[in-house]
């Protein structure tokens, strides 16, 4: 059964309509890449997910629940209560294009805050798990380290062993390299590779065609709020079906060229 | 000018500026309590996503940043009983306290509104993201980085308040200025008597200083306990 089923989810901001009748359902294990220029409406599809931001129609389920909704008898969503839209988020991992580790906290701190404070988990358990993340991410030594001393792609796996450490059923990268100098995006890059082998449930914004083309089971392409394309990296990068995404991928490669 | 040393060493170690120290301290900790907790609230306000709140919140600000605190002052103290017909007449202590802590409540309400939207909205959104509520984050994440922005500020408003309690001295509150002014009104002897006045005042100052300091570098961004061992350079 899918993890994340999305159904006809309409997003506006003002007068712009952000999402205009997503569907998209992501089985549990799956890596999902959500391709696609920017203002396409990828990013605001991932919040949605979460529900830090609010959908207008349509629903989304994680594991089979309305995240931030309720229905009501009448059959339309109502907004849930904080505390129940709060417990379904600490399942639901989630990693920054600006990384915010909690700048007052050590890499430490910043992993078990949402363990201890959330899932009111003893601390020195939280400490052990804590360790053995950053170990996993390649960063023991950093433990006592405040976050304006790590690099970007230190802070940025420390976020990802953040993320880890409330054991989610599902992550949700938004744009993670993006603001990343290029010599650095190959570590963080690494990190959610391992990750997406371990069998985590990924749906990854991303710029990086590369991390698409290797890891992702699914490449979909976004353009005007709508989904175009949802295929196989293989398929998609070699015989997109779509002229928007074909567009899209003779312009990237126009840049690299 | 002939300067009364007598009458100012007298008035110096008199022991009759010492409760009114005590009281101008009082008030200044019990009105810098009140105006925090008003402003803690009226911050809260100000962001709120209901648009009722945050009028509401303007137009305290408004009005008591608007109208001079001395006004107020006289106001809570003989105008409010006028009004009630008697029904709330506050002695003049309380009435003066209550003067001060609503009106500086405006200033905290500045201060800390303005701490609170120094944080990085990330800060906030990533706390949530982890499974916060709106509580838990404001007090675990946002807060905590605030404070860096909040308490500098209000140490001068603590400073600013222990001297602006002198103005209670309209209402008769037995204050450290008031007590100068029942002294010199008696012997005649302005500039001493003001002298012993602003030396109490500059030792409370100094007092509140040092405490603001301690408070300021508990607070200040923290470093890693490793890096503060090494010396500047740090390599490998």
């Amino acid at each position: 059964m899918a993890l994340v089923e999305i159904t006809d989810v309409h997003k506006r901001f003002g007068q712009q309509e952000v999402l205009r009748g997503v569907s998209l359902s992501v089985n549990a294990g799956e890596v999902v890449c959500l391709l696609g220029a920017s203002g396409s409406g990828k990013t605001t599809l991932l919040r949605c997910i979460n529900h830090l931001e609010s959908i207008d129609r349509g629903e989304i389920k994680v594991a089979d629940e309305l995240v931030g909704y309720l229905r009501g008898p009448d059959g339309k969503l109502r907004e849930e209560k904080d505390r129940e839209t709060s417990a379904k988020r600490a399942r639901i991992g989630m990693v920054f294009q600006r990384f915010n580790l909690f700048a007052h906290l050590t890499a430490e701190e910043n992993i078990i805050e949402a363990p201890v404070q959330v899932l009111r988990q003893p601390v020195d358990a939280a400490r052990r798990h804590a360790r053995a993340l950053l170990a996993t991410v390649g960063l023991a030594n950093k433990a006592n380290h405040y976050p304006h001393e790590l690099s970007g792609g230190q802070q940025q796996r420390v976020a990802i062993a953040r993320a880890l450490a409330m054991e989610p059923r599902l992550m949700l990268f938004d744009e993670p390299t993006s603001a990343l100098d290029p010599e650095l995006v190959g570590e963080v890059l690494e990190s959610m590779r391992r990750l997406a082998q371990s069998g985590m449930t990924m749906i990854v914004v991303t710029h990086e065609m590369a991390f698409a083309r290797d890891v992702a089971d699914r490449a979909i392409m976004m353009a005007d709020g709508q989904v175009v394309e949802d295929a196989p990296p293989a398929l998609f990068f070699s015989a997109p079906a779509h002229a928007r995404t074909r567009a899209f991928l003779a312009r990237l490669l126009e840049k690299q060229a | 000018m002939v300067f009364d040393s007598k009458a100012f060493l007298d008035a110096l170690f008199s022991n009759v500026f010492f409760l009114p120290a005590v009281t101008t301290l009082g008030v200044t900790f019990i009105a810098m309590a009140g105006a925090m907790i008003l402003g803690f609230g009226g911050a809260l306000a100000a962001l709120s996503r209901f648009a009722a709140l945050r009028w509401l919140v303007q137009g305290y600000l408004g009005f008591f940043r608007g109208v001079p605190v001395l006004v107020q002052i006289v106001f809570w103290y003989n105008s409010l009983p006028v009004l009630t017909n008697n029904a709330i007449n506050l002695p003049a202590l309380v009435a003066g306290t209550l003067a001060l802590a609503l009106n500086e409540g405006a200033y905290m309400t500045e201060i800390i509104r303005s701490g609170l939207t120094s944080v990085d909205p990330g800060q906030r959104e990533a706390a949530r993201a982890l499974g916060m509520t709106k509580a838990k984050a404001l007090r675990r994440i946002v807060l905590p980085q605030a404070l860096a922005v909040i308490i500098p500020p209000t140490g001068n408003q603590f400073i600013a308040m222990l001297k602006t309690t002198s103005l209670l001295f309209a209402i008769a509150v037995p204050e450290i200025f008031s007590t100068g002014t029942n002294i010199y009104s008696q012997n005649f002897r302005y500039f001493e008597v003001l002298l012993v006045v602003s030396i109490w005042y500059l030792v409370l100052t100094a007092l509140l200083t040092a405490i603001q300091k301690v408070i300021e570098r508990r607070f200040a961004p923290r470093k890693s306990r490793k890096l503060d061992a090494l010396p500047a350079m740090e390599h490998g």
